[in-house]
């Protein structure tokens, strides 16, 4: 159990190294260097840099020195907690990022808990009354879900909202809550505007979750464990939530891994579309702007939280399957 | 009620069971006309080759069929002639009645004690789950007594063992928690389903002694499943042999290896090996396969395979099946007695 | 209830549900394969409409014109006064009482009659032969005049013929990014499944570690660090790259796997007992022997190619303009209030869901096909 936490753990570093190098890359790759984007960034707003600032701004970022150099310097101060200054806004990054990461993840995790909410019973359903009228219905529905993408789910939904309601369906706060100090009042407004991004960013997942979760359970309904259950006289019910659901959980714990990742990538877009105020609209325009601190820093933090994410479904993986908590014990 | 040679009571009667499997391919009859009696303290051998309704059989008597299979006709009537006479096949299968029977008045034992535990939970949870389906007693209490069922099945340290993953034991300890298992609601009736097939043969002995020695101290009524002719002939006290679906032959285990009256137990107990043969000798099969249940021949379903087929015959008229509880063979060629 | 009623009870309820079987079940079993052999056939039609989309569009999908800016859908009338003459009306400028804006709506009195292989803008067949015939066009109309069979965008581009053409791009660049997916994945899954060992593990590290990341802001970061310079070809090469970054992770999986099962296998032993090399193990014995169920994983792979540029074009990250793809369609109607005045600028999200599913369906069916077990 202890090896398999380490290995997960060793994995879990190695990955977030492995993003830091992928942001370093990314915030190097645009044509020129970050001055001389500050410095064409400051023209357009009038105001002009010397030659000779310009080479003292590149020596105070060493951007004189070889990319591992840099590479090394960069990691040194975001490991200090310094992710470098917007050039768009003139502000440290995380002061800019603010709540946005925050809200990115409360987003991507409702939909987690909604894709789950939705996938369990409904994969059960199916998988128990198989070929039922149900089991139709859901089978149909979930390919529906699979097929249209988040975000034009998003689209049509926010198109249906305003012409048929006449009302912005997004947004995560309503307009008095926008800029107000967190409160409660505040965390219920969100917790008021969380379903409707949840469920859309769920919906593809669900889809899918209810296929493993029917397919698995199927399997598992065949098993001669699930014979001896009932041959005990437990009810058909008790039988099949205890034994074949237990064991069909399995695969559902492990979606977190794949799932997670994959939910937080489509939040960005969706968020563009229903305007939420996550790190998704933040990273287009600084990717536009080539604001590219403030970019990378947002690659580089959804990334870790995603491999954070991971790693806790790993460990609740491991507490849902004897056999892996008691891998090394014999 | 007829008159019985054997003095034990009959703890279940199985009376012209019939269970048909409703499928797109057509309906198939797992079973037909099925009629046998089980006994108190006795053994009752029940074989045949795969797909001959041996499992149907068992599964039906419990009520736990898969879908799309049900009982079409027939009784199975638990504790017949007394007054607390049911018939199971009359039941609903999900009924508070009918759960009370599984597992309290007949224990089931698999076949593969690898797949017949769940991995998910420990030993004694499965267990204790039983204990407590069929009595009112305390976690501990049934912790206790699943303590108690574990030594009595022949497990050392139960105390320990008690708290193992299925996965944790060899493939005789987890048979012997099967059987604990069916221990647990204290039936007086037990069904073991191939109970040693796929144990190697050291195992399968301890095993079958152990079946014994709880038979004997219990007074269990056991329902033998097997393919194996050995085990046929050291455990049990009468026979059912069944050819698809049906009891062709039904005699006490000697006179069944003494004087096999239906073709197919004679062909049954050619093919099987003895270490009285001469060297080199081929080992006798049966000609053919055992026909799909979909496609079951007419007349005698066993005729295509038969030496002994009266052409004309066999092939066209079903032979009448035996009366429950008196020896015989459903062949045109057997005299009644 | 007595026992006698419980059992009739039964029996009606299991009759009811063996009688909807028969029928449902058929239904049920032969829905799989022919909704992957329906599903074959859209996706062969659309990659014909990709091929033949200069033929198929009518007008140019570049040609704007601002006086045609957001004209509603129009359908083509087949009767002309109960004889058959298919025709559109022509479109008439009327200024909007309040804005006092030039508005174009359909005249009635107008009537343009449409004529199959008609002559319109000048195109490559096949990207050789010169020619300027469409499938569909119009009879003596003026300019401005046309068939906007699912209307107009704000530049005053017709849709349908965007949205045709858009089929070359976003489907093609599927295509590539698949092909490219599969070379990394056979590539590297070999490798891996083959040789096992460290190898192997790396191998596998880095595709749990790719699978781990978000790839969206991965792409957009890249998408972004796009030169402006670069030309269409190159952006769209750079975006089958970007996209194929991450989905060849599934290949090489399946592909490993398949290695990993087939090593074991007699004829692959018998063929190393014969001595035969290592090259034509892999690609005489072990490949043919996998190949459909590279196929499948490739069916099942595409459609996320197609999401994935749909997605970032979407962004305005992908291609640029003037390229079409469907996602670059979708970028118009970002704008919920422009979306609200002409809703039919959703349009390209019918094409994309239906490949998407056509896609999945035609895997889906090829992956039982290919292991009935599996």
């Amino acid at each position: 159990m202890l090896m398999y936490l380490l290995r997960r753990l060793g994995l879990a570093l190695v990955t977030c190294l492995f993003i830091s190098v992928l942001t370093f890359i990314i915030i190097r790759l645009p044509p020129g260097d970050f001055v001389d984007a500050y410095i064409a960034n400051l023209a357009a707003s009038g105001s002009t840099v010397s030659n000779e600032q310009a080479e003292a701004m590149r020596r105070d970022y060493g951007l004189d020195q070889p990319a591992l150099v840099q590479y090394a310097r960069w990691l040194g101060r975001v490991l200090e907690g310094d992710f470098g200054v917007s050039m768009v806004w003139r502000r440290p990054v995380t002061e800019v990022i603010g709540d946005r990461l925050w809200l990115t993840m409360v987003v991507s995790f409702a939909a987690l808990f909604l894709t789950w909410a939705i996938a369990l019973p409904i994969g059960i359903y199916s998988a128990v009354r198989q070929y039922s009228i149900g089991d139709y219905v859901f089978t149909t529905l979930g390919f529906i879900g699979l097929a249209v993408p988040n975000f034009l789910l998003a689209l049509i939904l926010m198109y249906l909202g305003f012409r048929y309601l006449g009302l912005n369906v997004g947004g995560l706060f309503s307009p008095d809550y926008v800029q107000a100090p967190w409160s409660w009042a505040r965390v219920w407004d969100l917790a008021k505007h969380l379903p409707l991004p949840a469920a859309v960013l769920a919906l593809a997942g669900t889809a899918q979750l209810i296929r493993i979760m029917r397919a698995n359970l199927l399997d598992e309904l065949r098993k001669p464990y699930v014979v001896t259950a009932r041959a005990k006289g437990l009810t058909e019910r008790r039988t099949i939530l205890k034994y074949p659901v237990r064991a069909a959980l399995n695969p559902f714990a492990s979606s977190v891994a794949y799932l997670f990742p994959y939910l937080v990538s489509g939040s960005i877009v969706v968020s563009l579309v229903l305007g939420l105020p996550t790190v998704g609209p933040l990273l287009l325009q600084a990717l536009v702007a080539q604001d590219m601190f403030l970019a990378g820093t947002i690659v580089l933090l959804l990334g870790i939280m995603t491999v954070v994410g991971t790693l806790i479904s790993d460990v609740l993986l491991m507490w849902i399957d004897p056999r892996i908590r008691l891998e090394g014990h014999g | 009620m007829r008159p019985t040679p054997m003095a034990e009571p009959i703890a279940l009667a199985v009376r012209d069971l019939a269970v048909r499997f409703e499928m797109e391919q057509g309906n198939v009859h797992a079973l037909e006309g099925v009629s046998f009696d089980l006994r108190a303290g006795r053994t009752l051998g029940i074989v045949g080759e795969s797909g001959c309704g041996k499992s149907v059989t068992a599964r039906s008597i419990l009520r736990i069929i898969d879908r799309p299979g049900r009982i079409t006709g027939g009784r199975i009537l638990l504790d017949p002639g007394t007054p607390q006479e049911v018939d199971l096949a009359a039941l609903d299968p999900e009924s508070a009645r009918m759960r009370a029977v599984r597992g309290g008045r007949v224990g089931l034992i698999f076949q593969e004690p690898m797949t017949a535990l769940s991995v998910h939970y420990t030993v004694g949870n499965q267990i204790i789950e039983a204990v407590r389906q069929h009595s009112d007693i305390s976690k501990a209490e049934a912790r206790n007594r699943a303590i108690e069922l574990l030594r009595e099945v022949g497990i050392p340290r139960p105390e320990t063992r008690i708290d193992a993953y299925p996965f944790e034991l060899s493939g005789g300890l987890r048979q012997r928690v099967g059987i604990a298992m069916a221990l647990a609601g204290d039936p007086d009736i037990l069904i073991a389903d191939e109970p040693t097939t796929a144990l190697d043969v050291t195992t399968q002995a301890q095993i079958l002694a152990l079946l014994r020695r709880l038979q004997a101290e219990k007074r269990i009524a056991l329902m033998l499943i097997t393919h194996d002719m050995g085990v046929i002939a050291e455990m049990t006290d009468e026979v059912a042999v069944m050819y698809l679906g049906r009891v062709v032959e039904y005699a006490p285990v000697a006179a069944l290896f003494a004087a096999p009256r239906h073709p197919y137990t004679r062909a049954l107990l050619r093919a099987v090996p003895s270490v009285l043969a001469a060297p080199r000798q081929r080992l006798a099969t049966i000609g053919g396969a055992v026909p799909h249940p979909g496609a079951r021949p007419a007349g005698c379903a066993f005729h295509p395979r038969c030496a002994e087929v009266i052409p004309g015959r066999c092939t066209a008229e079903m032979p009448p099946a035996i009366p429950p509880g008196i020896a015989g063979a459903s062949c045109f060629l057997d005299v009644p007695a | 209830m007595s026992a006698a009623a419980a059992d009739i009870g039964a029996t009606a309820g299991q009759d009811r549900f063996a009688q909807a079987t028969q029928l449902q079940l058929t239904w049920w079993r032969f829905r799989r394969h022919r909704l992957a052999l329906i599903s074959l056939f859209i996706v062969a039609l659309f990659y014909a409409v990709a091929v033949f989309a200069d033929f198929l569009a009518i007008s140019d999908p570049h040609a704007t014109d601002a006086r045609r800016s957001f004209i509603p859908p129009q359908a083509i009338h087949l009767f002309d006064d109960g004889a058959f003459r298919p025709h559109v009306y022509g479109l008439r400028g009327v200024r909007d009482p309040q804005t006092f804006k030039l508005v174009y709506t359909p005249d009635p009195n107008r009537k343009l009659p449409v004529t199959l292989f008609a002559r319109g803008y000048d195109y490559a067949l096949f990207g050789l032969f010169e020619t300027n015939i469409h499938l569909l066009g119009i009879e003596g109309g003026s300019r401005g005049d046309g068939i906007f069979l699912l209307g107009t965008d704000q530049l005053g581009r017709d849709l349908y013929s965007r949205m045709v053409v858009a089929t070359r791009v976003s489907l093609s660049i599927g295509l590539a990014g698949v092909t490219l997916s599969l070379l990394l994945g056979v590539l590297l899954g070999g490798i891996s499944g083959l040789y096992g060992g460290w190898v192997d593990t790396v191998i596998q590290r880095v595709i749990e570690i790719l699978r781990s990341i978000p790839t969206i802001p991965l792409w957009m970061g890249l998408a972004a660090a796009l030169p402006n310079t670069w030309s269409v070809t190159q952006v769209y090469l750079a975006i089958t790259v970007i996209i194929s970054l991450i989905g060849w992770t599934d290949l090489a999986r399946v592909v490993r796997g398949r290695f990993l099962s087939l090593r074991e296998e007699d004829f692959v032993v018998a063929a190393e007992l014969a001595g035969a090399s290592q090259g034509r193990i892999i690609f005489r014995h072990m490949l043919p022997s996998f190949a459909s169920h590279i196929i499948a994983a490739v069916s099942l792979a595409l459609p996320a190619m197609i999401v994935s540029e749909t997605a970032l074009s979407f962004l305005g990250l992908g291609l640029r303009p003037p390229a079409v793809s469907w996602g670059i369609l979708l970028q118009d109607a970002q704008n919920i209030q422009v979306l609200a005045g002409a809703p039919w600028l959703l349009s390209a999200a019918v094409p994309v869901t239906v490949v998407i599913l056509a896609f999945n369906f035609l895997g889906d069916g090829l992956r039982d096909a290919a292991d009935p077990y599996g």
